[in-house]
Parts: C-alpha cells; structure tokens; sequence
C-alpha cells in the first residue's frame, strides 16, 4: 500500500466516522432540541418518547466524535493543532454544549426518588429540562460552525491581532450559515427518526409536522449557504456549482430531500428515515468531495500527514476495531430500536 | 495569572475531575457484575437488587466520566497544541485504540443498564464483563500514552522531528506496564474502599441488613485485593522511575545531594534554597535499601540536574507522602478484615472496623489524586520528559484564564450535583429498604 492510499483510506476512514456522528450523535443533539420545544397537552408524552428513544445509545453515539478527534490527531496533526489553535472559542462553546447536554440529561432521567414526568413542575427537574434543550441546541451550531470555518479557507491566513488571529475565522456569516444548516439538520434527523420510536399514531403525526417544519427549515439554510459561499467561501461554490461532480452531489441531495419530505407526509416513516440520512450525507459529502485535497484550505492537505508507520497502524486498528465494533452496534441497536415496546431503566 | 500557568491548572482541574469518574468507571462495572453473579449462583434476590441499584448509579457517573473525558480529548489540542503536533503520530494510535475500547464501553453499558428485561440472565452477565474489561483495557491505553510522555520511547530524532517511528514501542516499555497496573489497581482499591465505607455507614444504622452485608462484601473483596497489591505494584513503579527519571526520583524522595547510603526521608517540607528537609524524620540507608536492595548504593539527587529543569520539589515529595500514607492504611484495614474473615467473625458486626471503613473511605481517591500529582507535577517543566518544555507546547491563545474560570465554575457545579444526587440516591435506599422492611407481614 503506497503512502497516497493510506493518506485516502484514513481521510475516508475519518469522513466516515463524522458522518455516522451526524446521524447518530447529531440527532441525539436535535431530539435534544425537540424535547425543549415540546408543547401541547402531550408534552410529557413527547418527552418520554425522546428519553427512551436515546437513552440506551447516546453514549455510544457520542463516541463517534472522540474517534474523529483522535484520528485526526493521529493522521493528520498538523491540521489537529491549527483547528484547535485557531478555533479554540468554537470548540470550547461546543465541549460546554456538550457536557452540560450529557450531564443534564442523566440528571433528568435518573433522578432518584421520583418519576421525572410526573415531578415535571417541580423546578429542579425544569431546570435540567431546560439545560439540557438548551446545550443541545447550542453543540449542533458549534460543530457547523467549525466546519464552516475550516472549509472556508480562513484558518490559514496570515493574521495578528487577537480577533483576526481567534475570532474572525469563525465569527463570519458563511460559518454561522453552515451552523444554522447544521442545527436545522439534526432537528430533522431527529424528528424523522423519532416518528418511527412513537408508539402512538397521535405522537406520530406530531412528529410528522415537526419533521415538516425542520425539513424546511434545513432546506432553507441549504439555499442561504450556498448563496453566501459564492462570496464567501469561493472555493467550494466554484466545486459545487460548476463541476460536474458538484452537480452530481448538490442533485442527490436534492432528490433525498424531495424523496423524505413525500415519505414523511405520507407517513412511510422507515423511508423517511433512510432518506434524512441520505441528505446528511449528500451534504456531508458533497462538502468533503469539494474541498478535496484540502484539510484546512488553502495550505494543509490530506497528504501532510504522519509518518507511513503511524499511518498503517492507524488503519489497521481501526480495520480490527470496526469488525468488533459493528456487530456490537447491530446487537445494540436491534435491542432498543426494534418495534418491541419501549421501556424505561429498570430499577 | 500567566497563560502557561493557566492552562496548566485547566489541565490539572480537567483531569482531576475526570480521573474520579474514570476509577469509578473501571470499578463499578466489576462490582455490579460480581453481584449479579452472586445472584446468579445463590438465586439470593438480595444480590439482584444491589446490582441493579450499583447500576443505576453507575449510570450517572459513567455519563459524567464520558463527557469530561470528550473535554480532555479537545483539550490536548486546545491547551496544547505544540505537544499534539509533535506526539500525535506516535501516541495517536493509543488513543485510536482506547476510542475502541470506549466504544465497547459505552455500547455494553447501555445493554447492561437498559436489557435487564430484554437480554437472558447470562447474556446480560456478558454485558457486564464486557464492560468491566473494556474499562480496564481504556485505562491500559491512556495510561500508556501517559509513561510515554515520562519514558519516550519508539521513534529516532533528526533535527528535533521524529523520525523511524514505532507507535507500539510506548505498548512493550517496562514503565508503561507498571504504571497501568498500579493506576488500574487504584481504581479498584478507591472505588472498593469509597462503596465498602458508604455500605458500612448504612450497616451502622441498619445492622444486620443483608444489602449492604452483601454490598460490603463485594466491596471489600476487591477493595482490599487490590489495596494489598498496591505497595507491591508502586514499589516496582518507584524502581521504574528510578531507572528512567531520575530527577523526580530526586524530589519524590526530596533527594537534594547525589549520595551513597543515601536516607529515606519520612515527612518534612523540602526547601528547595537550602536543599534541606526541615521537620523531617531520616532513616538512614532506607532510600538506597528500598531502591537497589543495598544500603551502599549511590542514587543520584537533584544536584545532577540543572536548577532550571527542576520540578516543584515540595509539591512533589509530599504529594508523594500522602500517597503512600493512604496506600498503608487501606492495605492495614483490607489485613484487619481479611483477619476478621479468616477467624469467620462476621465482619458486619464489629462497630469499630465499620467506623474505621468509613473514615478510611475517602482514602483511596486521595491517594489517587495525590499520585497524579507526582506523576504529573514530578515531570515539570517537561511535558515530553527532556525532549519538549511544557512552555514550548502551550497554545497562543490569550487570556487563557476565561476558559478556567468557566470550566471550574461549571465543574465545580456539576460536582455538587453529582454528590447531592448520589447522596439522594442512597438515602432513597435506605428510605426504600425501611419501608419494605415496614411493609412485611
Ligand atoms: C489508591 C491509590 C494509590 C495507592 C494506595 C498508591 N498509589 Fe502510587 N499512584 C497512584 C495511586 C496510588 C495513581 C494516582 O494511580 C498513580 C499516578 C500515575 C499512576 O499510574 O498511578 C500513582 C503514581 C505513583 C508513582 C509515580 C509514577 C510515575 O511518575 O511514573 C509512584 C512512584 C508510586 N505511585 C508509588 C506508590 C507507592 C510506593 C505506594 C505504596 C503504598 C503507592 N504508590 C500507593
Ligand atoms: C489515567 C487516566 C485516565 C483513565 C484511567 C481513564 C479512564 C477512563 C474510563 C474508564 C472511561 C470510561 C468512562 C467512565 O468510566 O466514566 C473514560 C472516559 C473517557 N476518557 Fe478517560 N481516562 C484517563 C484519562 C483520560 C485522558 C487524558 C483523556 C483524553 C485524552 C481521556 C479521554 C476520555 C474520553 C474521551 C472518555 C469518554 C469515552 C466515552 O464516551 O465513553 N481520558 N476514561
Ligand atoms: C493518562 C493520561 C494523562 C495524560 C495523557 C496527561 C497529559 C497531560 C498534559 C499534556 C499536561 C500538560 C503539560 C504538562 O503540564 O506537562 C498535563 C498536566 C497535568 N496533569 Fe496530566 N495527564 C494524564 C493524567 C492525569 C491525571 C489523571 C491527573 C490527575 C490529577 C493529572 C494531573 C495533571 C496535573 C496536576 C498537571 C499540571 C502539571 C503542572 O503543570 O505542574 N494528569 N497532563
């Protein structure tokens, strides 16, 4: 294996892992969000629906982003300590979100002595309700954040001065674009998915309508971010607008997104949820193909990465780490996300 | 307040915070799945009922061990972006495969905390061991990526970049071995001692309760293992450190002057002007004695180290102290119990070993804490033990001190919730246990 394969295999290996991030993790983050905008006579319904439908596998979902923290120091750390130098103020805004998301929520869910959904007046238990919707709203716009700042080519630039070295990069409306287009996301990842763990045709149409709106709204930061990369993040309008691989992606996408939105009006929810998940990726992707060869644009490719030694360690673990870890996954996941009945921890 | 110094203590408080949550994560998934097979071998309810209430607990620390942990994983890059730079292609790979071993965690963690009625008894028991080996092979990992930033081994240097790297070489040095038994030792003996002192405190209100007879039997089956192993195990590790880091050898042991028959100081508050050892107690030969098993040997002090590469040598010595002082204690009541066993006493009965597990019960993450400090403060100034400065890693992010401020407020917070939660949780026990006791005919 020369050394070019190895610097596409773990990029590849590394697009793959945020990618399940985002389907998995993210929509943890948007069900978060949909637990705080919960209303209506059967809020508490809805919340209880949100608990049990995350509250076995959210931890292991999280991992997917200390995996992309780790290869990407491991393969590629020159653009590790850019990423963290430069955006340091995003990615500590984005590990509050994400302490304060996990920690609120077992707090909610495992408060000792009583049942939390009846306890819901009490105001400890708003308190954490409310930490908890809020930190899951705030992590989501971070990572987008982040990422809009890395693909748009602003790490790199030559700069003095405390905000032009540490907050310009991403204090910029092309980066809050792509957080509000992931925060938008995830909210609809999550309301699809969450159609399919109701239990009740009522909580389903709730679902539905909430599917409906985040779709728009996804659809919504999708054309604004496009829009505003023509200035601002030239490079990856130009990949996306004017080659025929960009055509490709943005069409797929497209599709994905019409095809989700007549499966969730519907309510073939199994669909829908396959077909959310194909606009991820198609964005995802999309992002990814048109930025290559670039980690951090315009200085910082693929190929400045660890030595071969490192590289094909790297791949090889986790080639043995994925043949253990995805039957685990699928034992998990047919556990707690078959059509069996949902129910809460044992005591 | 300094940047460097800033992001020094962030680090320290980071770590600090998560290595509680991190032995717990290593000892708990033990104790409950030993319960559980008590359970399974005796059909004794009791058993059942402690392991799923360990469980339910474990739950909340496990959330808040993995999310400090995620904080400590951004943090090497944001705190120290020189040092990742440098090192992440050669412990990078350990951190790839502690990711691994998070994932098995965390997945087997939630059948065993959420599958009790969905999984057979047996392939629920599974889970558990899973997640018991899984958290003993994370700590292995991370702890070798640790005694790889004291003992750097597997790579060649030009020009200051390393070259000729072997990323499994930080996996076959000695020093690795014996810190990741003697840390993983620790999270046993901590966690045994804290859950044998807690059961202790409810058995003195409740005597004769069979919970907590159980629970304190558990507890202290693995607490009191691993307490006796531990001199044992830190014995070998001061050996390593003697081998491969002499100058926190010199102030683990406030060794100012190289000397042969060199003493043991006992005690005392080093002063680094005067290299003396004020109000200490010396027993002479006894460092040389411990170290190469001849009262003559020489063994090197700070002297044979330049002034400026010197670690805060008090800190240091007297962290070290308060280790070790834990250290005997738990060893001496894991013997008064297992003495108490032998003579089949029940132990539950004997108000003074009780009260004495009780006040001892904090012992062990004291020790924990003051051992991360030696290792750590003990390394000063170098964050690559003489290859890379602590001051050539730091980030040149400004005003350092907001991210401090703000992540001790939040921890600070969440430390107080998690105690008041637990303490609730245990309360609710003993609330619950009184009223089914009530409730009999
Ligand atoms: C229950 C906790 C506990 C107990 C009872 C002890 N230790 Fe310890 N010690 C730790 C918990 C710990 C630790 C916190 O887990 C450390 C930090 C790094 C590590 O791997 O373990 C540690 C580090 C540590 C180091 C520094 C290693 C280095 O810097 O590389 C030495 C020399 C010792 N220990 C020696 C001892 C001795 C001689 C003990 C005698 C009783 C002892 N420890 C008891
Ligand atoms: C001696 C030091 C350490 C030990 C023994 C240790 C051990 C553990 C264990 C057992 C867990 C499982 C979660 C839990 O039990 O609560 C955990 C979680 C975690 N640790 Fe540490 N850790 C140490 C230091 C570190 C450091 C320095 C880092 C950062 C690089 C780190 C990163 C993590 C991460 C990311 C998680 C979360 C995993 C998850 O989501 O399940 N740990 N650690
Ligand atoms: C095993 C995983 C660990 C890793 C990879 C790790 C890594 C680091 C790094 C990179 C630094 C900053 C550079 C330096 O000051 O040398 C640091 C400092 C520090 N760490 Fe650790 N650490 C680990 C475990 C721990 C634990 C569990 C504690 C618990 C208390 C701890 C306590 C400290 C302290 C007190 C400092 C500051 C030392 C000083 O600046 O004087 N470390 N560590």
């Amino acid at each position: 294996m020369t050394m070019t394969d190895l610097e596409l295999l773990l990029s590849g290996a590394l697009l793959i892992a945020l990618t399940l991030y985002v389907l998995t993790g993210g929509a943890d983050f948007g069900a978060g969000v949909w637990s705080l905008f919960a209303a209506g006579p059967r809020a508490t319904e809805q919340r209880r629906v949100i608990d049990r439908a995350i509250a076995p596998i959210w931890e292991a979902n999280h991992v997917w982003l200390i995996l992309v923290v780790t290869v990407l120091f491991t393969a590629f750390p020159a653009a590790f300590a850019v990423i963290s130098t430069r955006l340091h103020i995003p990615l500590t805004l984005l590990l509050l979100g994400i302490v304060l998301r996990g920690s609120a929520f077992v707090f909610r869910t495992h408060d000792p002595d009583s049942d939390p959904y009846r306890a819901e007046r009490h105001s400890a238990m708003r308190f954490w309700q409310w930490l908890f919707g809020l930190s899951s709203i705030l992590s989501p716009i971070m990572l987008g954040i982040v990422i809009g700042a890395i693909s748009s080519g602003r790490l790199d630039r030559e700069a003095v001065g405390l905000t032009e070295l540490f907050v310009r990069p991403w204090l910029a409306p092309w980066p809050l674009a792509v957080g509000g287009l992931s925060l938008a996301l995830v909210t609809f990842l999550a309301a699809v998915y969450l159609t399919v763990e109701a239990a009740d045709q009522d909580l389903k149409r709730v679902f539905r309508l909430k599917a409906a709106v985040s779709w728009g709204a996804t659809i919504l930061f999708g054309i604004i971010t496009l829009a505003l990369a023509r200035r601002e993040a030239p490079a990856i309008y130009q990949g996306l607008v004017h080659t025929g691989l960009g055509h490709v992606l943005i069409g797929f996408t497209a599709l994905a997104a019409m095809a989700s939105l007549v499966a969730v009006r519907t309510g073939r929810d199994r669909i829908a949820r396959l077909a959310a998940a194909a606009v991820a990726t198609g964005i995802l992707w999309g992002w990814a193909s048109v930025q290559y060869p670039y980690i951090v644009a315009p200085s910082l490719t693929l190929f400045d990465s660890a030595p071969p030694g490192t590289m094909g360690l790297l791949l090889a673990s986790l080639f043995l780490g994925a043949l253990l870890l995805f039957p685990s996954l699928y034992i998990l996941y047919r556990l707690f996300k078959g059509s069996r009945v949902q129910d809460g921890p044992d005591t | 307040m300094s940047d460097l110094l800033a992001a020094r203590a962030q680090m320290a408080m980071s770590l600090a915070f998560h290595i509680v949550f991190a032995a717990i994560g290593i000892a708990m998934p033990a104790m409950m799945t030993l319960a559980e097979w008590r359970w399974l071998r005796t059909k004794d309810d009791q058993y059942l009922l402690l392991a799923k209430r360990w469980a339910k607990g474990t739950a909340i620390l496990f959330a808040v061990g993995a999310v400090s942990g995620t904080v400590l994983s951004f943090e090497l890059g944001l705190l120290w972006p020189g040092f990742m730079e440098w090192s992440g292609p050669l412990i990078g790979p350990l951190f790839a495969l502690e990711g691994f071993a998070f994932f098995a965690e965390a997945i087997f963690l939630g059948m065993y905390l959420y599958g009790w009625s969905r999984m057979g008894p047996w392939a629920h028991l599974t889970a558990g061991f899973i997640v018991t080996m899984s958290g003993i092979a994370s700590a292995l990992f991370v702890v070798t990526a640790n005694a790889w930033m004291n003992v750097p081994v597997g790579f060649e240097l030009a020009d200051g970049q390393p070259v000729r790297i072997d990323p499994l070489a930080a996996l076959r040095s000695p020093h690795a071995w014996h810190e990741s038994f003697h840390m993983i030792l620790a999270a046993l003996a901590a966690t045994g001692f804290l859950v044998a002192g807690i059961h202790a405190f409810l058995l003195l209100r409740r005597p004769g309760d069979r919970l907590h007879r159980h629970a304190l039997g558990i507890a202290l089956w693995v607490g009191g293992m691993a307490a006796l192993l531990q001199p044992v195990s830190g014995h070998l590790l001061t050996q390593s450190v003697a081998h491969d880091q002499p100058a926190k050898l010199a102030a683990i042991e406030a060794l100012f002057q190289t000397q042969a028959g060199a003493p043991f100081h006992l005690g005392g508050i080093p002063d680094e002007e005067t290299g003396t050892v004020p109000y200490s107690i010396e027993i002479p030969h006894g460092l040389s004695l411990l170290l190469h098993a001849d009262p003559n040997a020489t063994v090197p002090g700070l002297d044979r180290t330049p002034r400026r590469d010197w670690p805060p040598v008090a800190v240091v010595h007297l962290s070290f102290q308060v280790m070790v002082a834990a250290g005997f204690v738990l060893a001496g009541l894991s013997l008064w119990c297992g003495w108490r066993w032998m003579k089949r006493t029940p132990l539950h009965e004997d108000a003074t070993l009780l009260r004495s597990l009780v006040v001892a019960a904090p012992l062990g993450f004291l020790a924990i804490e003051a051992g991360w400090t030696v290792t750590e403060v003990g390394r000063q100034p170098w964050v690559v033990y003489q290859l890379m400065r602590t001051s050539e890693a730091v980030t040149p992010m400004p005003s350092l001190w907001v991210p401090l401020a703000t992540f001790t407020l939040v921890y600070g917070f969440l430390a107080l919730t998690v105690v008041w939660t637990m303490w609730r949780h245990i309360a609710g026990t003993a609330e619950h246990r009184r009223m089914e006791s009530h409730a009999g005919p």
